[in-house]
């Protein structure tokens, strides 16, 4: 799972309002190397959940990098134009992946496992 | 030569290596999207509409990939796959893989259970080739486009028997979305069950494009 991914990804449990954005436990993670795409990177951003995704950034950098990410809290004005800005953000929208690990729900607490890289949404009914 | 101007025969060609599902499941109407027609739906898609070039595309009940794949070779920006089954995502990985695509990911979920705000306007456009909603899941190609609907930002393709053209229409009217048929095509549905009688069968099929412009 990709940062992109989880940036859209929220949680439908029964009674869950907002369930975003879901809270990243990551085990593994790996870097891929995926060519940059300015024109994408810099259209992408203004849809973004900005917040989420620094916060997402943190909470994974932590596991490979062992400190946080260096994305600023709120974008600056005039980002489009800063390529090492759009390249940061390129790398942590495609390149960073979650291998292993598990998303929860920041309202019912529910987990929803990731491996191989794919996070699994699907709902047991048993638990809910 | 750069990709995005890839000519259709070498797009089908490439996507003849796709491998397809292992052993198909009934209950999910598992049936690969034949290289041919997958071709045709992502070079007009790309080449008449400019949907594919640097957007963000979902691919619902992706199954091994074929239209995700083919999107990402035309130079989406990222495609994401989501299917039920754990066994065809992946192959589905498996082939991304082995074309060395690298902006594609999987998500595991069942479109028919998300809630309508799940994943709402979060893709540019989608490509997909949804169950026929025949047998055992009447009415789940509906499901999936309502989806599909809500999840687009632009514009959705999908295949839907043609036997059913009118339902459809009135659904998209009632929705408000523009539709448009881009094409009729015969769909070989191969024998891959072990009802089917025959070695295949011919079924009309529509690909549709709704937009909401």
């Amino acid at each position: 799972m990709k940062l992109l991914t989880h940036n859209m990804l929220r949680s439908h449990v029964s009674g869950v309002t907002r369930g975003f954005p879901l809270i990243i436990r990551a085990d593994e993670v790996k870097l891929n190397s995926v060519d940059f795409n300015r024109e994408f990177v810099a259209r992408m951003i203004p849809k973004l959940e900005w917040e989420a995704l620094v916060q997402s950034a943190e909470s994974v950098s932590i596991t490979y990098l062992g400190h946080g990410s260096d994305l600023p809290r709120e974008l600056a004005s005039g980002y489009e134009n800063d390529e090492e800005f759009l390249k940061k953000v390129h790398h942590v929208l495609l390149e960073v992946e979650v291998m292993e690990g598990a998303l929860q729900c920041p309202e019912s607490g529910t987990e929803f496992p990731i491996n191989r890289g794919i996070p699994n949404m699907l709902i047991n009914e048993e638990e809910s | 030569m750069c990709l995005q101007d890839m000519k259709l025969k070498e797009l089908e060609g490439c996507l003849q290596q796709v491998d397809v599902f292992e052993s198909p499941k009934l209950l999910l109407e598992q049936y690969p999207t034949r290289p041919h027609i997958a071709a045709c739906m992502l070079y007009t898609i790309h080449n008449t509409f400019g949907d594919i070039e640097d957007k963000v595309i979902a691919d619902l009940g992706c199954g091994c990939g074929v239209l995700s794949i083919g999107a990402a070779m035309l130079g989406a920006g990222f495609c994401i796959g989501f299917d039920i089954d754990e066994d065809a995502l992946d192959t589905f990985r498996t082939n991304s893989e082995e074309f060395e695509l690298s902006n594609i990911d999987l998500v595991q979920c069942d479109i028919c259970s998300m809630a309508p705000t799940n994943l709402e306007k979060s893709v540019d456009t989608v490509i997909m080739n949804p169950p026929f909603g025949t047998k055992h899941n009447k009415g789940m190609d509906m499901k999936f486009l309502k989806t599909a609907l809500q999840m687009a930002r632009t514009s959705v393709y999908s295949l839907h028997k043609t036997s059913t053209r009118e339902h459809v229409q009135k659904k998209a009217a009632d929705w408000k979305v523009k539709m448009e048929v881009i094409a009729e095509l015969r769909y070989d549905l191969p024998a891959t069950y072990k009802f089917h009688k025959k070695k295949s069968v011919d079924i009309e099929v529509d690909f549709i494009r709704f937009s909401f412009d």
